[in-house]
């Protein structure tokens, strides 16, 4: 696996700031295309971007997302500056959730985000510490 | 089929995103939340939902329905409508439940 990084591109994640989410996600997206990746590649990336952004929106203080792409793989991570996710094993359940009324009125917040993002990924690794963040790096293997 | 001949066979609204009439509608999904529609809905399904706020328009365009259609009264917002605008996604408003839309889709040969 080589280490060489092809580029990669930062964006900030603002908590609660439901009004432009999915837009870091649409960026990503939208270079994946420019790239010329295939479609199935495509959209298993933007799921995993838009869910990640979206949990960060809902569940965390702020945090940023980055996305690099190397010749072999997309890598996508996430680091927030928390609060933690108390039980990191129940929170990759399906159907498990935290998430307060406002989100699930918008429907977000089904317990789907997590196991969703770790369908999608080829290789997928979390760590939270209650109380300091939350880091998740997802990849997809291209070719 | 274009969104705009099944605009012409339908009772809807339309409150944003003209310039995407001309999309390809390629079967359809109805559904809410927003994790299972990126999942399971497909490129070019016209997407029926009671969702109205502007993350829809996100998830519209990460999945690239064809357009989208808001459900049982509900108002769109104008938030909403800006982004679908700037986006060129099509999306409608109907009295109608769901149901009853899903059997006007039918009718009009979305399958």
């Amino acid at each position: 696996m080589t280490e060489e990084v092809a580029a990669s591109f930062d964006y900030e994640i603002e908590k609660d700031d439901f009004k432009i989410a999915g837009s870091a996600s649409s960026h990503i997206k939208k270079i994946l295309k420019q790239l010329g990746l295939p479609n199935p590649l495509i959209r298993r990336a933007s799921i995993i971007a838009y869910e990640l952004e979206i949990n960060l929106v809902i569940h965390t203080f702020g945090g940023s997302m980055r996305l690099e792409v190397h010749p072999d793989r997309i890598v996508i991570l996430t680091e927030d500056v928390g609060p933690g996710i108390e039980d990191v094993d129940q929170a990759l359940i399906e159907g498990y959730s935290t998430a307060n009324d406002k989100a699930r009125e918008m429907g977000f917040g089904a317990g789907m985000g997590l196991p969703n993002i770790r369908r999608c990924s080829d290789d997928f690794s979390i760590r939270s510490k209650l109380g300091e963040g939350t880091w998740i790096r997802s990849e997809i293997h291209v070719g | 089929m274009k969104v705009s001949e099944m605009l012409a066979g339908a009772e809807l609204i339309q409150v944003a995103g003209e310039s995407g009439n001309g999309n390809e509608i390629k079967g359809a999904y109805i559904g809410d939340l927003l994790s299972l529609v990126m999942s399971r809905a497909l490129e070019g399904n016209l997407w029926i939902t009671i969702q109205a706020h502007e993350n829809i328009v996100a998830v519209a365009s990460l999945v690239e329905v064809s357009a989208i259609v808001v459900a049982e009264g509900i108002r769109v917002e104008a938030g909403t409508i800006e982004k679908a605008n700037e986006l060129d996604i099509p999306i409608f408003e109907s009295i109608a439940p769901a149901f009853e839309l899903a059997k006007t889709m039918i009718g009009l040969g979305i399958q």
